[in-house]
């Protein structure tokens, strides 16, 4: 009998993606508590601070992103967790796939499961903020753009963190300071594009930053994951 | 002929202790090799350091006469783990789980039925992996192993958790292994009732 | 040449040779330190002009440029440590990266109060949103802070040192984008007065103090740094035949 060769990358980089979208989808409870959670936090700044319709326009972008940024976040503790405890992790490891491109299969599909999801309720509250329909179009290209980048960062913080006892408090002090960027560029760009500005450069700045998360971050985050298995 | 497997002058420490020191051993395709000590002598450190998942403070691991740091994935290709924690999702089904595993090495899925028959696994097929025992959980990654075209097997305490049956049953596999022309180092606190002249090392 | 800086590096970065080099080489640090800071007070606080826009208000910057400049300074040695530490699987170089990292959370702590401390007579606030360098420093303080929780959240020194490694390189990558993100977001701030085309913009009688104060504080810092280092050295290689050596022979 001849010995199939091994997967090619692209493969085992689908392999991850599917594997992990099909937990999701078995435990769909993971993937939704980050989205109810978004909803949550954007519904407590109106109760907080008064139904006025001129505030919330203005607030509506800045916390429209806060809210992804912490959203985001409660779901990245997750991400390495289960494979590390059930074993999976030293298989991932120990498979002639580069890590790398299997740090990226998980960031992914975390993505897909998280951020995505978040993108897509996203014009919801923005017309809940009354913010006016161009800005909603620049608000989802951001989102889009500024998840993906804090799904790739995240990744690093969760491998980072994963296995540590405290770990949860610990990945936000880690990654919401590197995240600072793209919260800075994602909200203000929504809020020019609210003041009918030039929207361009944010725009163009989070594809620049999404590009340069893209081309390190997973190696960080193969790195990191090495040294927390150890 | 080179070896298969060598290790040169490892030493490792876990956090202050130093579990082994200028540590080394060679082992031939058909040969197998056995880690013996109580706990916490550093059995399965050792295991983990030779299949990569630790860094050694010094010394040398090679596969075929390469650096395995250097040639990491054409060793990881050509290897295959067997540890404590099996490494399968609970949520998946079992054959969802081997399925998984042939994206990312080398898997010979046309033995699927065969391996699952000798394994008494045909019937669980479509469980979730966290409905089977912890013998049957055991028996799946014995599954991967004998799917995954690997030569070298590197097995932690694979006795545990297995009925006398499944002991037999493990003893035969490695034995089948070795005969093919496979490497098998083990780390076990029992005695692995392999009647083969087997190389020892015994961790203080 | 290549092979004798090689082998010069080796032997500085064995830790008996450090331990006893670093011992030489901490008074010089610091009398050199303290004595240009006694110039920079000295000179900054009575002899330099007050400034015609500030006043005296303006004398802050003599602990507060040295403070911010240290607060980067720190973090790239971190980095540059922690890379060496990776790459070449040096320890010395990981006990310079966590020695370093409270010195620059203080010098960081100690730029935003000082800037702080100034806002208040210049904007009238003490805290200024609207700034993006006491901003900056902020997140900074943040990384330093992330840093070393993540240190002290893992047991075993060795893996300490690699996973924190790995987020002060991520960190090093970033900072540069937090800076000119913060700068872009801020429009109320005060241009770069130091390092200006065409020469500094500020007198002389005031620029050679803080020149001094910065020239102080890095060497005060480097032998704050030295020491740190060596106590770090002393307390990972506490099993070392050479430590042992060491305490017995002083006490002896």
């Amino acid at each position: 009998m001849t010995e199939p060769a091994n997967p090619t990358l692209w493969q085992g980089f689908a392999a991850v993606v599917k594997r992990d979208l099909l937990l999701a989808y078995k435990r769909p409870g993971d993937m939704l508590n980050p989205l109810f959670f978004f909803a949550m936090v954007s519904t407590l700044f109106p109760l907080a601070i008064g139904p006025a319709g001129d505030q919330l326009k203005l607030l509506g972008p800045g916390v429209v992103w806060v809210a992804a940024l912490l959203s985001v976040l409660l779901s990245l503790n997750s991400m390495y967790l289960s494979d590390l405890e059930d074993g999976s992790l030293d298989q991932l490891i120990l498979s002639p796939q580069p890590l790398p491109l299997i740090a990226l299969g998980k960031t992914v599909a975390h993505w897909l499961v998280s951020g995505f999801p978040l993108v897509l309720v996203s014009p919801l509250i923005a017309i809940t903020y009354q913010m006016p329909t161009e800005t909603i179009g620049v608000m989802v290209v951001t989102l889009t753009l500024g998840t993906i980048s804090l799904s790739l960062l995240g990744s690093v913080g969760a491998a980072l963190t994963v296995g540590l006892s405290r770990g949860n408090a610990l990945l936000s002090l880690l990654v919401l300071p590197l995240a600072m960027p793209v919260l800075i560029f994602g909200a203000r760009t929504v809020a020019l594009a609210a003041a009918d500005d030039a929207v361009s450069a944010g725009v163009y700045f989070l594809a620049a930053y999404c590009m340069l998360a893209l081309s390190f971050a997973p190696f960080a985050a193969a790195a990191a994951l090495k040294i927390s298995n150890e | 002929m080179t070896e298969l497997l060598s290790a040169k002058n490892l030493t490792v420490f876990r956090g202050e202790r130093c579990l082994f020191h200028n540590l080394s051993f060679a082992l031939n395709a058909g040969e197998s090799l056995l880690i013996q000590g109580a706990n916490g002598s550093g059995k399965t450190t050792l295991l983990r350091a030779v299949a990569g998942l630790l860094d050694l403070e010094e010394g040398e691991i090679r596969w075929r006469g390469f650096s395995t740091l250097a040639h990491r994935q054409a060793f990881h290709g050509e290897m295959a783990w067997f540890a404590h924690s099996v490494g399968f999702k609970s949520d998946l089904t079992l054959l969802e789980n081997l399925r998984f595993e042939s994206g990312l090495r080398s898997t010979s899925m046309g033995r699927l039925s065969a391996v699952l028959d000798k394994l008494g696994l045909t019937s669980l097929t479509q469980l979730p992996f966290r409905a089977l025992s912890a013998g049957q959980q055991r028996r799946v990654g014995l599954a991967r192993m004998l799917l995954a075209n690997a030569q070298l097997w590197l097995m932690d305490e694979p006795l545990t958790n297995l009925d006398t049956a499944g002991q037999d049953l493990v003893v035969n596999l490695i034995t089948e292994h070795l005969q093919g022309g496979g490497a098998c180092m083990l780390a076990s606190h029992q005695a692995v009732g392999l009647n083969s002249d087997m190389q020892r090392i015994v961790l203080q | 040449m290549f092979r004798h800086m090689w082998i010069f590096l080796h032997k500085l970065a064995s830790p008996p040779h450090f331990y006893g080099l670093a011992a030489k080489m901490i008074p010089w640090f610091y009398v050199s330190g303290l004595l240009l800071i006694a110039y920079g007070t000295i000179a900054g606080l009575f002899y330099a002009p007050a400034d015609y826009q500030q006043g005296d208000a303006f004398r802050i910057i003599y602990v507060h440029v040295p403070a911010a400049y240290l607060s980067m300074m720190a973090y790239s040695i971190m980095a540059i440590s922690a890379g060496i530490g990776l790459i070449w699987r040096m320890k010395l170089a990981h006990a310079v990266a966590a020695a370093a990292a409270p010195l620059g959370a203080w010098f960081t702590f100690l730029a935003l109060a000082t800037g702080s401390i100034w806002g208040r007579p210049m904007w009238g606030t003490w805290w200024e949103w609207g700034d993006p360098r006491l901003t900056s420093e902020l997140i900074m303080l943040f990384l330093y802070f992330g840093y070393m929780s993540l240190r002290a959240a893992i047991d075993e020194t060795s893996k300490a040192d690699k996973a924190s490694a790995v987020l002060i390189l991520v960190g090093a990558v970033n900072v540069p984008i937090i800076h000119f993100s913060v700068e872009w977001w801020s429009s109320l701030h005060q241009g770069p007065t130091l390092v200006r085309e065409g020469g500094p913009a500020i007198e002389t009688a005031m620029l050679y103090p803080l020149l001094g104060m910065i020239l102080g504080f890095t060497l005060f810092f480097g032998a704050l740094l030295l020491a740190r280092v060596r106590a770090e050295v002393l307390h990972r290689e506490r099993r070392s035949r050479w430590v042992r050596n060491l305490i017995l022979g002083e006490s002896a």
